[in-house]
């Protein structure tokens, strides 16, 4: 995978819990443009450990000087979001990807209605910068704990204007979703972005209202799942791998030497999609790509965010 | 080295020729002696320095013939280009991507200056200067997209990403085998590939979708596709079928190794970056049964493809009128014994 060199320009605390950090290339050039909603996965090297982490890029999708992330301390964190705050500074080294968009919108909608949740904003600054440069008609709903919380408020105002509605917890301040969805005409398209109880219910609200599938976009990166510690054993280049309680399958594979294919690293994209040959337990699929079918049938994981608990697992690896 | 541009026609009295060396770099596609579909997509890196993977963008000997050629097509048809108001950012990223690509790599021939958004475009071999801003298309004599689908060899198809699935939702085709763009605008990709005989069944079809979805900026991907052309015609669209299919008929045991032609398409696929769409090119090389067989290797290997093809592909492909004739010319150069996995000519 093409992967670009980095260093970090500036670090900026914007609420108690979250950082904004930007990025340059480290050879000067311009990064490419992107298109909003895309993300890029950093890579970092935690005591030896390499984390890779994605996170939507929020700056403007046309500024090829330099690119903006977010990043929220997560409170259960694995080390990649701890190591983002404490350990890296103005003139620190990173990998990141190109971007990927798992998020993008929909160009043929007639208006879209965004929903954030906390951090879940960052996917849509770049979005808000796409949707006013296309002219296209649209609706910010930002839920945050407490107006403390509500990263880019501000910034958020200048961009929206009167297409911004806030709502903070705190203030018992609440989305009525079924309001917001029963009254749209067709051609609209829903985006969710936020903690998983808030995308579950957009989702379900919409489903029930009877929006059609395709017009509801939701993005969740999920953390690779922590969890209880166990071994595979990879059929093709014959070794067996020990999978450590705070390590992703993938990243246990990849820790042995063995080259695995990925892409998104967060259980969507398919890329790391792997044959099961054999199996005494039971496998935790915690992804978004298989279908219920290929998750029961036993004989396929994604190994970037799926985990098993059982004594033998053989991966056609 | 700056390139030498040969004087060609690919209609009426079909004046077209190989050099040796292009001859030489031919993407002959055949590595075993059978040919079936499968997923032969592979990363579009670097080739070796000559090779037509050299570039992103091969430009040879026929580059100024070709976008002639093109020219002629579209003034006589305009239904070639079209493109839907969706896709201006991707329009854009196609003028950037080749741009880039033909100036850093063709420097004598093709210059780019920028000066924060106000572009000049300059293409010496067609002659052609032009100031732009970038992103702005009224400062472009036509659509950006259609611009440089005039200057870039090959037809290049823009795909819109979305329901899971892609839709071609703009395109310049000028040179393709036998299908035609206006059907084929706003379609998915399982409408367009719907006649493609066997390859649904064998799974080729989800599984190369599967991976375009997941095609990234900076990494694109490519695959060859071929098929056999009657004359050194890139125009053999559906539309014209009444001018080229005839030629078919033409063929016969002496004329045969200088009629039909091996057309080889180098099929490339770039995710853009703003519009987050991709774009297909798809490159046509034509080479005679003739110019092929100075290399003896290569004779000896198609006429194991050949007569192995698989009855619906000869139907499918439009070979069944001259498939004999061309079995039979290139039976001469297999003296039976086993040949190793490879396309190199020697
Ligand atoms: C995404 C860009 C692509 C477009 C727009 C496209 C379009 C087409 C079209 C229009 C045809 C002709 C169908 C007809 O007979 O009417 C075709 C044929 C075909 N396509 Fe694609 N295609 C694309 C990518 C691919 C890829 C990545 C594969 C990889 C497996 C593929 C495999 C084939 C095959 C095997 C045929 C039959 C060609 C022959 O036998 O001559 N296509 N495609
Ligand atoms: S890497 Fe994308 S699903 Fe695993």
């Amino acid at each position: 995978m093409s992967m670009i060199d980095i260093k970090v320009a500036a670090v900026e605390q914007v609420t108690p819990l979250v950082k904004h950090f930007t990025f340059v290339k480290q050879d000067g050039s311009p990064f490419p443009a992107f298109s909003g909603g895309s993300h890029v996965v950093v890579s970092m090297n935690v005591g030896g450990r390499v984390h890779r982490n994605p996170y939507s890029l929020m700056g403007s999708p046309v500024d090829t000087e330099a690119y903006h992330i977010s990043v929220r301390k997560q409170e259960q964190s694995r080390g990649g979001s701890v190591f983002m705050h404490e350990s890296v500074e103005v003139g620190t080294s990173l990998q990141i990807t190109y971007p990927v968009n798992l998020f993008s919108l929909a160009k043929k909608a007639h208006k879209h209605i965004l929903i954030a949740g906390g951090i879940g904003i960052t996917p849509f600054m770049s979005q808000l910068v796409d949707l006013n440069r296309l002219n296209s008609n649209f609706e910010l709903h930002y839920a945050f704990r407490s107006p403390e919380h509500g990263a880019f408020a501000a910034q958020l105002k200048a961009i929206c204007n009167d297409k911004l509605h806030c709502y903070a917890d705190s203030k018992n301040e609440r989305i009525d979703l079924i309001d917001l969805l029963s009254k749209q005409p067709l051609g609209i398209h829903v985006y969710v972005c936020g903690p998983n109880p808030m995308v579950v219910a957009v989702i379900e609200a919409a489903r029930n209202l009877g929006w059609p599938e395709n017009h509801i976009h939701s993005e969740q990166f999920l953390s690779p799942g922590i969890g209880e510690p166990f071994k595979i054993q990879l059929a093709k280049s014959n070794i067996e791998v020990h999978v450590p309680a705070e390590m992703s399958m993938l990243e246990a594979i990849e820790a042995a030497g063995v080259d695995a294919d990925y892409l998104c690293r967060g259980g969507v994209c398919g890329r790391c999609e792997v044959n099961v040959l054999e199996s005494d337990g039971a496998l935790l699929h915690h992804d978004h790509f298989l279908t219920d079918a290929e998750k029961a049938s036993g004989k396929k994981i994604m190994p970037c965010v799926s985990r098993a608990r059982c004594d033998r697992l053989v991966l056609d690896l | 080295m700056a390139l030498a541009f040969k004087q060609e026609t690919f209609r009426n009295d079909y004046k077209y020729s190989n050099s040796p060396s292009a001859i030489k770099r031919f993407p002959f596609p055949f590595a075993e002696d059978q040919y079936m579909y499968s997923v032969n997509i592979e990363p579009h890196v670097k080739g070796k320095q000559g090779t037509v993977c050299e570039f992103p963008f091969d430009v040879d000997e026929h580059y100024v013939a070709e976008c002639l050629d093109k020219q002629i097509t579209l003034d006589l048809d305009r239904g070639r280009y079209a493109v839907l108001p969706h896709m201006m950012d991707a329009q854009w990223d196609f003028v950037e991507l080749t741009m880039e690509a033909l100036s850093n790599d063709y420097p004598e021939h093709f210059s780019l200056k920028k000066d924060g958004l106000n572009w000049t475009w300059e293409n010496k071999p067609l002659n052609i200067k032009q100031s732009f801003v970038f992103g702005d298309a009224s400062t472009m004599p036509m659509d950006p997209f259609e611009f440089m689908s005039r200057q870039v060899q090959g037809d290049f198809v823009l795909l819109d990403q979305r329901d899971e699935t892609l839709y071609a939702d703009g395109g310049f085709v000028t040179s393709q085998a036998d299908w035609s763009l206006a059907f084929n605008v706003g379609m998915s990709w399982r409408e367009w590939h719907a006649p493609v005989p066997r390859a649904t069944e064998l799974g080729v079809m989800d599984r190369a979708l599967k991976y375009l979805l997941n095609l990234q900026l900076g990494s694109p991907v490519r695959r060859l596709n071929w098929t056999m052309t009657v004359n050194p015609r890139l125009d053999t669209s559906p539309e014209n079928y009444p001018l080229w299919g005839t030629e078919r008929n033409t063929v016969n045991p002496e004329n045969v190794a200088d009629k039909v032609h091996l057309r080889v398409e180098l099929q490339s696929l770039f995710r853009l970056p703003r519009s987050n769409a991709i774009v297909f090119s798809i490159r046509c090389y034509l080479m005679s049964l003739k110019e092929l067989s100075s290399y003896p290797r290569w004779a000896k290997r198609l006429h194991r493809v050949q007569k192995t093809m698989h009855p619906d592909l000869i139907e499918y492909k439009g070979m069944t009128k001259f498939h004999p004739m061309m079995v039979e010319w290139l039976s001469k150069f297999d003296d039976g014994s086993a040949m190793d996995v490879g396309t190199q000519p020697e």
